[in-house]
């Protein structure tokens, strides 16, 4: 029964991140983030040993995820400012200091290059 | 994820970065508010499930899961370990005497008053614990805590505790409550690079998918332990189990056996008062 209803909730996900994926891609080349960035931001996103965001997160394009953290999706909606973006991923703790999300740059999880990237891939969901 | 592939050095710097960060934790409530506020923080978050079915860890809250689980339970996985273990309890050791010199009711059914305080060594003491320091006592070695003979003894005491209710005496003096306190404080304290409490993922979290897995709520977490885990092969410890939880989180594990996991399996422990032994049990 639950697994029945997972399935569906992560495709209705899915529907909502590619309906919105038209927009995003204007964004980014307005901003003139080449693609293979988003690529390796999403490599590193995925990634068991580096993000592992998946554990958690629902993503367009990610296999198996957790349920414990809010679908990553209409991020330009949701944060606006990029630099808001980058500071959840680097230190979850600032917003939520009980946040189970690791805090991937003050725990030096990934390296600040690699949490530029995952910020530029998550940022064109 | 894989703690191997983590380098000593950060470990150690994350693990003292945790420590210094932690605040004190000054005694808000009593033992017996934080049983009553666990218990209730579950029986809201998972309605209708009855204070024993949490002894079956994810399987209480998961019909899905719990039929691939009473499949197996048919045909129990720890049934060999069991078997030795009833065998090592009885047989003598070098001096004439057994393990069922070193306990109350000879070691039979008493599985629910582990671990304990005792007042005459000052300190808690588990199980594992007075198993090997029965067979020192009596001229024997010491077992390995983690698994093997130690695990299959264990496993046969806790079968013949079945269906009797965990009853932790409650921490009332000042060293009792200092022993509960630091387990306490293991289970909500933040820890490893990966930044997370025991509480993070099986008290706000249980439930939730973490990857494909299911988080069990820790109330009831006790009851079934030794385990036999797939992952594993083989039957466990709680203490073996305290250890991969912390790898989990990259996270320098504590020995086996330690203070700090004696007291945590304390305040563990007390936590589940009232629900029935059911161990060994089978998991994932
Ligand atoms: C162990 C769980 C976990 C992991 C792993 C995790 N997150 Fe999170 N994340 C959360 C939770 C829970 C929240 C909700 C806010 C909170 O409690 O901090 C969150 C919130 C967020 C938010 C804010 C969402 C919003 O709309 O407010 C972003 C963005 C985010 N995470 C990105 C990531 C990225 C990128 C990764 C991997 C590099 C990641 N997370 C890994 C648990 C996780
Ligand atoms: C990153 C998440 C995470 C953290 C943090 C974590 N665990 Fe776990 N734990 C798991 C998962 C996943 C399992 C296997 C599924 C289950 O039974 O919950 C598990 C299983 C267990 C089990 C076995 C449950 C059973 O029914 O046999 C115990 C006991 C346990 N954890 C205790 C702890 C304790 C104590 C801590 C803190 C020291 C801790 N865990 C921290 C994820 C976690």
């Amino acid at each position: 029964m639950r697994r029945f209803t997972r399935i569906v909730s992560t495709t209705s996900i899915i529907a909502v991140a590619i309906t919105g994926l038209g927009l995003a891609s204007t964004a980014v080349s307005a901003a003139g983030t080449s693609k293979s960035d988003i690529e390796k931001g999403q490599e590193i996103a995925f990634s068991r040993k580096k993000g592992n965001c998946l554990a958690c997160h629902s993503i367009k394009g990610g296999k198996l995820p957790g349920n414990i953290a809010p679908p990553l999706v209409a991020m330009q909606q949701r944060f606006p400012d990029k630099a808001k973006l980058r500071l959840q991923i680097f230190d979850s703790t600032v917003a939520n200091p009980n946040s189970i999300m690791p805090p991937f740059g003050r725990h030096k999880i990934i390296s600040d290059k690699e949490i530029d990237l995952v910020t530029e891939f998550i940022y064109q969901l | 994820m894989k703690p191997s592939k983590i380098k000593k050095s950060l470990l150690a710097v994350t693990a003292a970065s945790v420590l210094g960060g932690m605040f004190t934790h000054v005694m808000a409530t009593t033992p017996e508010d934080d049983l009553q506020n666990f218990r209730e923080y579950f029986y809201k978050k998972f309605p209708g499930v009855p204070l024993n079915e949490y002894g079956n860890g994810v399987y209480g809250i998961d019909q899905a899961s719990r039929q691939t689980w009473e499949a197996i339970e048919e045909f129990p996985p720890y049934e060999i370990d069991l078997e030795k273990g009833e065998e090592l309890f009885n047989t003598p050791f070098a001096n004439g005497k057994t393990y069922a010199s070193c306990f109350k009711n000879g070691g039979i059914g008493i599985r629910q008053n582990f671990p304990f305080y005792s007042k005459e060594h000052k300190q808690v003491k588990t199980l594992e614990q007075v198993i090997n320091e029965c067979r020192t006592k009596n001229g024997e070695k010491a077992l390995g805590w983690k698994k093997g003979d130690i695990a299959a003894i264990s496993a046969y005491m806790a079968y013949t505790s079945r269906g009797k209710a965990m009853l932790i005496k409650t921490p009332t003096t000042t060293d009792e409550i200092n022993w509960y306190e630091r387990g306490r404080k293991h289970f909500y304290a933040k820890r490893g690079q990966l930044n997370m409490s025991c509480a993070n993922c099986h008290e706000d979290n249980a439930g939730n998918y973490i990857r494909a897995d299911i988080l069990s709520p820790a109330l009831g977490h006790v009851s079934h332990f030794p385990v036999y885990r797939a992952k594993w092969g083989s039957l466990g410890t709680m203490h073996r189990r305290y250890g991969g939880c912390n790898k989990q989180v990259r996270a320098l594990p504590f020995p086996a056996q330690s203070d700090e996991y004696k007291a945590l399996e304390y305040f563990h422990s007390y936590m589940s008062n009232g629900i029935e032994v059911n161990g060994p049990g089978s998991r994932k």
